[in-house]
């Protein structure tokens, strides 16, 4: 939307790096849970969407079990309501199933402030009390402003803070890749 | 697209965007409200007054609800408790009410344009919660809302709007969006009725308008919307029609009627409906009638309102 305003662009991950990551990320989530048996996976916005249901893919070639998948839209929750823009399109919030007991494993692109996931575990808590949320994250660019981590990295990118890191999604942006741009005033 | 303003006093403020956008956010809250915890954080903070200068129960109670899931701290001032039955005048009442620092007001007054002079005194964002005969357009966003549900759009649908036109808000508002969006409206009355130059009220600036008609039943099998307006007997100073019983003949909504219309017709009403009069006792209560569908919708609606006029300012989707 605001190509113009950004020089590019190193890239950083390409379509078979972001897929073994992901595959990468599946097992160490089904280790860290003992199976998949009580996991299900929330993605945050589009993209975060998007990488929830290529995980549940690789959990479910690896596991045979289906994990089910829902939908969180944080708009409502964040904290700088009033200070920003409303965005032009707001998804629904789909939970379909019990929160109550399962490990919620919240998934988006990138991890920057925090804010985010700060608002996410909000939304989620108001659907019942899971037994753990752990973060599951594709590019971990630094940045925090809040005391928040991710349970599983994609990879790594150290940024500096007029940079913007660009996940492009086959599903809505017809390419896999995750580049960094550069401010360019 | 950025939703800037401050008040929303008319349908005629907005444009076909914005209330595409208004509609579009009506689905995200509907579904807050199907939630165990029907609250989201929001609006914490701010402060949402209902000033109701005239009687109501479902759009004060509508917007309180709206503004508490929210999580809008919201106060209550009806006229009768209200410092206007001491003299106070409307303008003081502004500056009073923006100094206890509301950030939004509801304005329901029995004056066509009050909710608008209440703007240009308080610097707070002002809704028109319905303003003597000339608009209510949150019941307008949500009566579209509500076709939006049924038929998955508005344009090219074909709406009779029966009844007390002249007295009706609703029916200014709603002619005014549903030109906006691309529906065929027919007013459907009789004469007295109908307020001189209505048809012209969208016609010029659209080149849609309304077309009148003052028989039902010539019109009835080509609706996709009935929307049977309240006689509004507290508002007529002379009588309009010869009895409300011969009203009830030629303009009321009862079975018999209904075998003509549409297979998937739908029948809508503001509230609070004067059942016998406009419409029967047993319509009233057939599933094709959408007046507790359009009570739900409203709170969403409200929702989507208050948090376009409160909760946003401009540039892009900040990254990540």
């Amino acid at each position: 939307m605001n190509e113009m305003k950004f020089k590019k662009k190193k890239l950083i991950m390409d379509e078979t790096s972001i897929k073994r990551a992901l595959k990468r990320v599946a097992h160490e989530i089904i280790e860290k849970n003992k199976g998949a048996e009580n996991v299900a996976l929330v993605g945050i916005r589009s993209r975060g969407i998007y990488l929830a249901h290529r995980l549940a893919k690789y959990i479910e070639e690896i596991e045979k079990k289906i994990v089910p998948i829902g939908v969180l839209d944080v708009a409502f929750y964040r904290d700088d309501v009033g200070n920003r823009i409303i965005p032009h399109h707001i998804s629904k919030t789909e939970i379909p199933f019990d929160v109550m007991g399962k490990n919620i494993i919240l998934v988006d692109d990138v991890l920057y402030t925090g804010r985010t996931i700060r608002a996410a575990l909000d939304a989620i808590m108001d659907f019942g009390r899971p037994e753990r949320i752990q973060l599951a994250i594709l590019v971990d660019r630094g940045h925090r402003e809040l005391p928040i981590r991710a349970d599983f990295v994609g990879k790594n990118i150290p940024t500096s803070q007029n940079e913007r890191v660009w996940v492009s999604l086959k599903e809505e942006d017809d390419v896999d890749s995750v580049d960094i741009r550069e401010d360019a005033n | 697209m950025v939703f800037k303003k401050k008040d929303l006093l008319s349908i005629k403020d907005l444009s076909k965007e914005e209330i595409q956008h208004v509609l579009e956010l009506g689905d995200s809250f509907k579904e807050i409200l199907t939630r165990d915890i029907k609250k989201v954080p929001t609006l914490r903070g701010k402060t949402v007054v209902n000033f109701f200068a005239e009687p109501s129960t479902r759009t004060r109670t509508s917007f309180e609800l709206a503004a508490k899931r929210l999580s809008a701290d919201v106060v209550n001032i009806s006229a009768k408790s209200s410092s206007l039955v001491k003299g106070e005048s409307l303008k003081d009442t502004a500056k009073t009410i923006e100094a206890l620092g509301a950030d939004a007001v509801i304005v329901r007054h029995l004056s066509a344009g009050a909710p608008k002079f209440f703007a240009e005194n308080a610097k707070c964002s002002v809704i028109n919660g319905g303003d003597g005969a000339h608009e209510h357009p949150t019941q307008a966003l949500l009566d579209l809302f509500t076709m939006r549900q049924k038929f998955g759009r508005i344009e090219g649908l074909h709406v009779g709007i029966v009844g007390d036109i002249a007295h009706s808000r609703v029916a200014r508002s709603n002619l005014l969006a549903l030109n906006k969006m691309g529906a065929r409206v027919t007013l459907i009355a009789p004469p007295t009725l109908i307020p001189a130059g209505i048809e012209s009220l969208t016609a010029v600036k659209h080149g849609m308008g309304a077309e009148i008609k003052y028989d039902f039943d010539s019109v009835i099998e080509k609706l996709d919307v009935i929307y049977m307006l309240r006689i509004q007997l507290e508002r007529q100073t002379e009588s309009l029609f010869p009895s409300v019983r011969e009203y009830a003949k030629l303009f009321g909504l009862n079975l018999e009627r209904l075998k003509r219309v549409k297979k998937d017709i739908l029948v809508m009403h503001p509230g609070p409906m004067n059942r016998g009069i406009e419409i029967s006792y047993e319509v009233a209560d057939i599933p094709q009638t959408a007046v507790t569908k359009q009570v739900a919708n409203g709170v969403a609606i409200r929702m989507s309102v208050l948090y376009l006029l409160l909760g946003g300012v401009e540039i892009e989707k900040v990254a990540n």
